[in-house]
């Protein structure tokens, strides 16, 4: 009888922690139960971080780079040179626009895109670009040049929603790329 | 007689105010507290208008200007020298969007005054800058 309790015990700590610290996104039960398997990556939805990163750049999502990335990224005066631009952001503002990153990041996330990035990234790593992880690289290592970098419209990998139409709903698929001045037929 | 008296000025003031739109209250509000560290002259928009042209620091080996992103036209759209990023236009009457927040316009102008010029903006600057602006 205490045998059962203390297995039941371990199952319940091994079945239900891991799955519950993916906190602020979905309950477990919901996970489990939901058809959607959370394929993408966990669209923007905050107001703030749509509005502030959104200013000069597509609002990535903070599911493509792990908290401590956005720790660096956001820490205090790190924006006065965000790569190489004056991003600055009042006090108040750039805390509440890094409690977002830190909830949302990839690896508090659930969404299988965002499980792919972490673990193309070792331990050891903090990544400043999200270009530079190697899931993203590896997801675009066969797209010719003249596609992105060469291509007017585009110019730079950096310049996610030049292609990917739905990034706003987090979705990245293959089936979502309209290349500028290529269109939906670039996998010919 | 008497209703003409009256409607008469008004269509012509109408008339003869079309461009001058009323400052958006989060510019009056800015400009009295800049007015109160800003112990020189009344903002000027002509003073802007040679801000806003004024040479900048150099910038991998070009010398930055307001005009550097935001274009030459106030009324048309202007695009991010490093970025390709479309700035909306500046000019108040173009888009009347602009101006409307405080928060807003204090943060641009400490980005871009860093930016541009390599240091803050002084309060009459800020105060000709926008003066210009909103005037446009």
């Amino acid at each position: 009888m205490k045998r059962t309790l203390c297995t039941a015990a371990l199952a319940g700590v091994l079945g239900f922690s891991a799955p519950l610290t993916f906190a602020g996104e979905t309950s477990w039960l919901d996970w489990v139960i939901s058809f959607d398997r959370k394929k993408e990556v966990e669209p923007v939805t905050d107001a703030t971080w749509l509005e502030e990163c959104g200013a000069c750049h597509v609002a990535y999502p903070p599911g493509l780079l792990p908290a401590r990335s956005w720790e660096k990224l956001l820490a205090p005066s790190a924006l006065e040179d965000h790569f190489g631009e004056n991003a600055e952001l009042d006090n108040e503002t750039l805390n509440a626009i890094k409690a977002y990153a830190l909830a949302h990041a990839a690896d508090n996330s659930i969404y299988k895109r965002s499980r792919k990035v972490m673990a193309s990234i070792r331990p050891d790593e903090t990544p400043l670009r999200i270009t530079e992880t190697r899931y993203i690289r590896r997801k675009h290592s066969e797209i010719p040049e003249k596609y992105i970098k060469r291509n007017d419209k585009v110019g730079s990998l950096s310049n996610c929603d030049a292609c990917h139409s739905e990034i706003q709903n987090g979705t990245f698929d293959d089936d979502t790329v309209i290349i500028p001045g290529v269109g939906r037929d670039w996998e010919d | 007689m008497v209703r003409q008296t009256i409607i008469l000025p008004v269509l012509l003031a109408t008339a003869f105010n079309v461009t001058a739109a009323p400052k958006p209250e989060a510019v009056t509000t800015l400009q009295a507290q800049w007015a109160q560290s800003a112990t020189q002259q009344p903002f000027s928009a002509k003073r802007g208008a040679e801000l806003w042209r004024k040479d900048g620091i150099v910038q991998k080996g070009n010398v930055v200007r307001c005009t550097t992103c935001h274009g030459e036209d106030l009324s048309q759209q202007g695009k991010h020298a490093r970025s390709g990023k479309v700035i909306e236009p500046m000019a108040f009457s173009a888009n009347p969007d602009r101006f409307t927040q405080i928060k807003k316009i204090k943060k641009w102008l400490k980005r871009n005054c860093k930016w541009t010029w390599g240091r803050e903006c002084t309060a009459q600057e800020k105060g000709d800058l926008i003066e210009y602006l909103v005037s446009q």
